[in-house]
């Protein structure tokens, strides 16, 4: 399976390099994802998700 | 602070609610014609411009684009005011989005019925009306990003996140899908051939049911459910969650519509795996709807608006559990090419689009005319009968696919195929094609009762065109983070930096799948042999694309012991080098026809294309007649090619200046081949001596259009049919192959 990946990448310069940074962006953008949310504020939350049902004159 | 009066634009939403109903019962009707034509296969005998292949497309793009288009805009135009506090930024660009995406649609439901197609499946419409497309779609994002400008709520709510996603992706999958060369108004090829073409098809193809049925649809289910079931939604950090994760991975995920192709395993590869990925946020969506109604369910069972939306949003939790579990090779080499796919798609299409739109619509409607929903129990039968036509129509198509394909993997114990003539095992699942045409049936039924209730209700209430509401507009406040406030919470009030954010989520998915298909040089191996077509081959592959022969028959051979048995050598990616557009397709009504070429004889191909039943009884072709009398236009031969030199295709320039000599020899030499049926030498002599009897116009075959189809129908997959003598045992194969499809006959 692997040389049919390796076949038609490897005439790229430093293609070794790809997969450490496909894992990076990934690994980084998943645990900032969950670090924003986390750290989120309780009642700003609250606020947000109300959005929607705020009176809008009906 | 000071609050401000203005008024919310509910017209614009009245109209696209309008055209959403008109338009989903266009396009579920032409459905419905479609299902009964696989029961009756001639119901629009000789009407060319009623036929199947030519139908089909006008069927996907009218739900599509003009059923759940229209549904977008509405619930779009009319959540954004409220969840922003403000009338959407600029009337003209409201209106010119709402005729402009009308006349596109009229345009569509004209061309495709003509023959004008690209061939490639939800981008057919041909190069000016493509433009037509991005100007009026560029206008809705003009006029939503407006509106975020002035908004007079600090907080963008993640309804509008997935809006500005919708927007942004859409333009750029359109744009880069819609790369063509026209030759003539109505005519153009796709700049990308054979493979590439497949990967940027159906990463377009993959998300535009991505950002078209799916993120623009979860916005207004984050906004509708909430106010229907008036309770916020389950988990807000869950949508931020969700909605980072969903537009990251699912751009990745469109090469599982080419596993087993021609496509480079890796790229394939990596299409499964994000494809896997993506059940996570997709069921964090799900849950976070239903559970919206937590200690609301006692309302689920006496309010319809809340039913259609359960059921919609049960229906997105099915279709994102079976996509992943379709994308596993072992599945997908079962599912792929049969009717499975079909049912997979409608229940997405009928429930989760389906039926969220009608939810919102029985909400809206009443909120539009200041007025309760004229008759409940109708909506309540509405929502019986659509469920019921639901189940009726995905089951039977669950079981055909599934019968279907096992029985074109079924082999006896002497190595040969169990059931080697494809009709069998198409008139083996004609009883669920019965029973898909009456489910689908029922749920027009339903559509039908809803536009009598929305009438209704409309008439017994009052239009209410602008609607006054009040709100403090924002103070100003710094760009810059606040002391103690969050990442997240801070880039909820800077929308350019969302969308940029958004958009770079989007592309890095696309640019790592398409870039080096595009660059690397040896992406597609060379076949030495693989030849450009002749110009008259070229004609007839025209006329293949304009017949929307593609729909029913694929022209890709998986490497499966079954496939190369039933249909000859596996594909190879070199084959397709000169395809512009690439003709793969996607479902197997009939059987692949990448290596018809020579299979039959020039006069079997007549016979089939003008009565399909006569060479292949009960088979559910219809016929092709006017193939058979119109003459080939052959006036701009030369600019098609000449488009063809300028996209690779190495066509000398002696060629092109004797293109038409060319074609005249090769008719010539199909019409003499035609003449050895003694019946078709009868027929046709008697034509012409009739034609010169009453002095009328007599075209020769040389020049009509079967001729040209059958050229290329007889090119189809021969040039790597060229063997050597090391290839001597496998052309054996081949030959037992043959003998096997010769059944067919």
């Amino acid at each position: 399976m692997l040389k049919f990946i390796k076949g038609n990448l490897e005439n790229i310069d430093g293609v070794e390099i790809y997969p450490m940074v496909s894992l990076l962006i990934f690994f980084i953008f998943f645990v900032a994802l969950f670090a924003w949310v986390i750290t989120a504020k309780k009642e700003h939350i609250k606020q947000v998700s109300n959005i929607p049902l705020e009176e809008d004159n009906q | 602070m000071e609050k401000e009066q203005f008024y919310y634009d509910n017209k614009i939403v009245r109209k696209f609610i309008n055209a959403t109903i008109f338009w989903g019962i266009v396009g579920m009707s032409v459905g419905l014609l479609l299902a009964f034509m696989f029961l009756f296969p001639n119901l629009t005998d000789g009407i060319s411009w009623l036929s199947f292949g030519r139908l089909r497309p006008l069927h996907t793009n009218a739900v599509i684009f003009a059923f759940v288009g229209n549904a977008i805009f509405a619930g779009v135009y009319y959540s954004t005011q409220r969840l922003l506090k403000a009338r959407m930024w600029s009337d003209a660009l409201s209106n010119f989005n709402f005729w402009g995406w009308q006349a596109i649609i009229v345009a569509a439901a004209i061309t495709l019925p003509l023959g004008y197609t690209t061939s490639k499946e939800y981008a057919e419409l041909e190069w000016p009306i493509d433009i037509g497309i991005a100007l009026v779609w560029v206008a809705f994002g003009a006029n939503l990003i407006g509106t975020i400008f002035k908004r007079r709520q600090r907080h963008l709510y993640v309804a509008i996140w997935f809006y500005l996603a919708t927007f942004v992706t859409v333009a750029v999958l359109h744009i880069v899908n819609s790369i063509e060369l026209p030759v003539s108004a109505l005519k153009s090829y796709s700049v990308y051939a054979g493979v590439q073409d497949a990967l940027v098809q159906w990463w377009y193809g993959h998300n535009a049911v991505a950002f078209f049925l799916t993120t623009p649809f979860l916005g207004l289910m984050y906004y509708f459910v909430p106010k229907a079931a008036n309770r916020p939604v389950y988990s807000y950090r869950l949508s931020i969650v969700h909605f980072w994760s969903l537009i990251f991975i699912y751009i990745w995920a469109g090469p599982h519509h080419l596993l087993y192709s021609a496509l480079p395993d890796w790229a394939q590869n990596l299409g499964v795996a994000f494809s896997i990925m993506l059940i996570a946020p997709s069921w964090g969506g799900m849950i976070n709807g239903l559970l919206t109604l937590r200690g609301a369910w006692d309302k689920v069972r006496t309010d319809p608006v809340l039913k259609f939306m359960v059921v919609a949003i049960t229906g997105y939790g099915m279709a994102t559990f079976e996509g992943p579990m379709l994308s596993l090779k072992n599945v997908n080499a079962i599912a792929h090419f049969s009717d499975w796919v079909i049912a997979h798609v409608h229940v997405g299409a009928l429930a989760w689009n389906g039926f969220l739109t009608f939810g919102m619509i029985y909400w809206l409607v009443p909120k539009l005319f200041k007025t309760k929903l004229w008759s409940v129990k109708l909506a309540n039968a509405h929502f019986w009968i659509g469920t019921l036509g639901i189940v009726m129509y995905a089951l039977p198509m669950y079981v055909a696919g599934f019968v279907q394909a096992s029985m074109w993997k079924q082999f006896n114990p002497d190595g040969t195929l169990t059931y080697g003539n494809f009709l069998e095992t198409l008139t083996e699942i004609i009883p669920m094609y019965w029973m898909r045409a009456i489910g689908g049936s029922l749920f027009i039924v339903g559509a039908f009762i809803a536009l009598y209730n929305v009438y209704k209700t409309a008439k017994q209430g009052t239009k209410v065109t602008d609607e006054l509401a009040e709100a403090a507009p924002l103070a100003k406040i710094t760009n810059k983070r606040t002391a103690k406030e969050g990442y997240h919470t801070w880039l909820e009030r800077r929308p350019v930096k969302l969308t940029i954010f958004a958009t770079i989520a989007i592309l890095i998915g696309g640019m790592v799948q398409i870039i080096p298909s595009l660059m690397v040089d040896e992406y597609v191996p060379v076949i030495s042999s693989v030849k450009p077509y002749t110009p008259l081959e070229l004609e007839g592959r025209d006329l293949y694309i304009r017949e929307g022969c593609v729909s029913c028959h694929s022209q890709m051979i998986r490497p499966f012991r079954s496939e190369v048995e039933r249909y000859g050598e596996y594909s190879k990616s070199g084959e397709y080098v000169y395809d512009h557009p690439f003709l793969w397709g996607s479902k197997r009504t009939g059987p692949d026809l990448l290596r018809v070429g020579g299979k039959y004889s020039d006069n079997w191909h007549l016979n089939h294309l003008y009565d399909p039943q006569s060479t292949s009884a009960g088979s559910i072709m219809p016929s092709y007649k006017w193939l058979l009398n119109r003459e080939l236009d052959k006036t701009s031969t030369e600019d098609k090619m000449e488009a063809m030199v300028s996209l690779g295709v190495p066509y000398t320039q002696a060629e092109i200046d004797r293109a038409q000599d060319w074609m005249t020899e090769q008719g010539q030499q199909i019409e003499e081949n035609l003449y050895s049926d003694p019946d078709f030498a009868k027929t046709y002599e008697a034509d012409k001596a009739y034609a010169q009897e009453n002095g009328e116009e007599f075209v020769e075959m040389r020049n009509r259009e079967i001729v040209a189809l059958i050229a290329y129908l007889q090119r189809l997959g021969t040039d790597i049919k060229v063997k050597n003598v090391d290839e001597e045992q496998e052309a054996d194969i081949l030959g037992e192959t043959e003998d096997g499809l010769g059944a067919i006959k």
